[in-house]
């Protein structure tokens, strides 16, 4: 598939603009990271959860499947999100297992007290599924930039959902963090897979006729 | 490392020349230029020895997880306001934390301070609240070192393209990287205005040089490490450099804790633990800290002793204090169209219209650039780059994202930081690190005037996406700073040892063999982008060292 690829294709186009010398003291390691890249594309076992059970993943997967649905383009499902979460809860968001455990089991308990007869959250359509998410959702504000270096992890079980979905949606798919399947979450938006671009880049430079000094009006100007 | 570099290693009781802590912006150059002119050299550096191949995409390794940064479970801050206010625990700084220190990951905007930063204060008179001072050096003698940086390091941009630019012996030794989207609407609406907009000059190459690869314009820049070695970081030139002179030792996982002195009044070198913890001492017949403008001061009061009880060099009651953070603003807007300014470098054009604004007419001191920018990578933007308001999931979050994503440019503004004497790095009087040691405690609260400036920095911004036909723009009020990146003015040079740390030759005061030279050095912050000025400061500071030694100076 594309994606994984791309890692590959952007290590060895590299090596176009490189010296001989950074070829010859670099080989070892761009053939390593190639190597790794291929073996992870290559990888065709199924994905399986080391953490979740299956039935805890089917419903957080619901839960990620509103969060970022599946339209007219691929969603956190296409995406394998669940899986990138598994991952993460034995991992980065170690921290973060009991949030989801917990909430997921207050989540369900919810889910059989506002509708009668049904037991899984799974088991709801979209628009309740969805009114029982915005229940959860304490819009907790946008951090702005540099948001990630603020690691004060929510303690809710929503907003950690929410978080990790995102992550596991838009996360390099080059990584061993099995999240972005196939870069659809890149594609989605509009984020071309490969590592490595030539200008023009966007709409306003394709016609960009060159640099050209205007003439400077300021006094301090000098030759 | 690479295993075809004969690098030596030294034992910790050679009494090498010199020991240098940290190696990045400053430090880099240091070993390099001093490993160069026949000195046996030292440097411990805190972080890893990583190098292109470590280097990854991975936002959570690199953002979440600080793989290149100071991790804040281990080395936690406090913050305060001002002396009176309690001292919370917060994370307020983030730098590099590995061989190549900050340069490895930073943004690579690359200017050269102007001849009114030198001079400020004689021009303006005193400032109330504010300790601004001259330096003890000009404009001019820097010059020849800004010249070197430029073409050593491997800066691209275009000469003479800014009417504000000050004079110059030569022009960059590349030519500028390729304009971006985001650049050409900034410099269509900027002339529209009446402004000046240039290339910006970017320490990125745009062409290869011997080991290096030009910039392949994958667009992970800010916060990442370059894998191809394009991004011109002190790992990618000068540590190369200085370990191919076979004279220099980079020894990684190496904390310095304390510097001691001997009988005499002599540092001895340097106190630090190993990546066991093991505490070890480099002997050297001369230290130079260029550890960043947290850590140098910091060092210097862990190494409070009988003479100095106030920190090491500290006679003045300078160290740590006069903390600069540059001032800043930003606004940001979408367009009809993708621009696509994910891909490549973070910054294309610049403008410095605003570089030395009239306080009479303002109404405050200072000055600013502008610059046309989009550095967010995928997640951080699904994060925090959407305006304020918008949905936070479901099919109108995820439509949201799929439009503004390409579409979105950020005009940021760089600017001033008065210095003010309670604005410090200082100990923490409970935290303790990792290792035991006290946290920094970062007190800061910023000259009205920089406040002001920012404001009307920001103004300008939003005037510039109103020319441009911005189809959305938002900017948030500007606050009072709390996130400290820029690291300057801690340890000040100067003439006078009762308001300075260190001479013009970057000498303490106090301890004729220890010097400092990083962020810490500088006199006044500039309108931002720091980097160029330090390692100017470091190519300095090598020949000003050299001679002292060579006229036995330096000698045991």
């Amino acid at each position: 598939m594309i994606p994984c690829r791309s890692r590959r294709d952007f290590l060895l186009h590299s090596l176009g603009g490189a010296s001989s010398i950074w070829v010859a003291s670099h080989w070892p390691a761009l053939l390593s990271a190639a190597a790794h890249t291929r073996a992870v594309a290559n990888s065709s076992e199924p994905p399986k959860f080391d953490f979740l059970s299956p039935e805890q993943a089917a419903e957080i997967a619901a839960v990620s499947a509103r969060i970022i649905p599946t339209t007219d383009t691929p969603g956190a499902r296409e995406a394998g999100v669940i899986y990138f979460i598994d991952r993460a809860l034995l991992t980065f968001a170690k921290d973060q297992q009991k949030t989801c455990i917990d909430g997921l089991a207050d989540l369900q308990t919810s889910v059989a007290e506002t509708f009668p007869g049904t037991a899984k959250f799974s088991a709801l359509a979209s628009d309740q599924q969805d009114q029982l998410l915005h229940a959860l959702d304490e819009h907790v504000p946008s951090p702005g930039r540099g948001g990630m270096r603020n690691r004060n992890a929510s303690n809710s079980f929503f907003e950690t959902v929410r978080a990790l979905t995102v992550m596991g949606f838009l996360i390099d798919p080059d990584s061993d963090r099995r999240g972005n399947r196939d870069a659809v979450g890149w594609k989605v938006i509009g984020r071309d897979p490969s590592h490595m671009f030539q200008p023009p880049f966007g709409f306003y430079d394709k016609d960009y006729p060159g640099y050209e000094p205007d003439s400077p009006a300021n006094p301090k100007a000098r030759s | 490392m690479n295993a075809d570099t004969p690098t030596p290693k030294y034992n910790t009781t050679d009494e090498v020349d010199f020991v240098i802590v940290g190696s990045g912006a400053a430090g880099g150059i240091l070993a390099k230029e001093l490993s160069t002119n026949g000195f046996r050299v030292v440097v411990l550096e805190q972080g890893p020895y990583l190098t292109e191949k470590d280097f990854t995409h991975d936002e959570i390794k690199i953002m979440q997880q600080d793989f290149l940064t100071n991790h804040p479970d281990l080395q936690p801050n406090t913050f305060r306001k001002t002396p009176h206010d309690p001292a919370k625990p917060q994370r307020a700084l983030v730098y590099g934390r590995l061989v190549g220190g900050t340069s490895v990951h930073f943004t690579a905007n690359f200017w050269r301070f102007h001849e009114i930063d030198f001079v400020e204060r004689s021009k303006i008179g005193p400032v109330a609240g504010s300790t601004l001072t001259d330096w003890p050096i000009t404009y001019s003698d820097l010059e020849p070192y800004y010249t070197k940086v430029e073409w050593e390091v491997g800066i691209s941009g275009l000469a003479g393209a800014s009417p504000f630019d000050p004079p110059r012996s030569k022009p960059y030794p590349m030519p500028p990287l390729p304009v971006k989207s985001g650049g050409v609407i900034f410099e269509r609406a900027a002339r529209k205005l009446g402004w000046h907009p240039f290339p910006a000059p970017m320490a990125i190459l745009s062409q290869p040089r011997p080991g290096r690869a030009a910039c392949m314009n994958c667009g992970f820049c800010l916060g990442f490490g370059c894998e191809v070695g394009a991004k011109s970081s002190s790992l990618a030139y000068a540590i190369r450099a200085a370990e191919k002179t076979g004279r220099c030792e980079i020894r990684p996982n190496s904390y310095v804790h304390k510097i001691e002195l001997d009988a005499t009044g002599r540092a001895t070198g340097a106190v630090y633990f190993d990546k066991d913890r093991n505490i070890q001492r480099q002997k050297a017949k001369a230290v130079i800290l260029a550890a960043n403008g947290a850590e140098t001061p910091r060092l210097l009061l862990l190494s409070a002793n009988k003479q100095f009880p106030n920190g090491l060099a500290n006679s003045s009651g300078f160290v740590g204090k006069n903390l600069m953070l540059n001032s800043g603003g930003v606004a940001t807007a979408v367009f009809d169209e993708p621009l696509n300014d994910y891909k490549g470098y973070n910054v294309s054009r610049v403008l410095h219209d605003f570089y030395e604004l009239d306080a009479n007419k303002v109404g405050f001191v200072g000055g600013g650039g502008l610059d046309a920018r989009f550095d967010s990578t995928p997640i951080g933007f699904a994060m925090g780059g959407l305006p304020p308001g918008s949905p936070r999931w479901g099919k109108a979050y995820k439509d949201l994202l799929a439009h503004n994503y390409t579409r979105t440019l950020e005009i940021f503004c760089h600017g001033t930081s008065l210095p003010v004497e309670n604005n410090s790095f200082s100990l923490d009087d409970t935290i303790k690190d990792a290792w035991g040691l006290p946290a920094l405690r970062m007190t800061y609260k910023d000259h009205p005037d920089d406040l002001k400036l920012s404001t009307w920095l920001a103004e300008r911004a939003k005037e510039l996406l109103d020319a441009a036909g911005a189809v959305k723009q938002w900017s948030y009020p500007v606050q009072e700073q709390q996130f400290a990146v820029h690291l300057l003015g801690t340890c000040r040079m100067g003439t006078d040892p009762k308001s300075s740390v260190i001479n013009a030759d970057h000498r303490t005061h106090d301890v004729k063999n220890l010097f400092l030279c990083d962020g810490s050095s500088l006199v006044t912050s500039g309108r931002g982008q720091p980097t160029l000025t330090i390692e100017a400061l470091a190519y300095r500071a090598s020949d000003r060292i050299t001679h002292l030694a060579h006229r036995g100076d330096l000698g045991a």
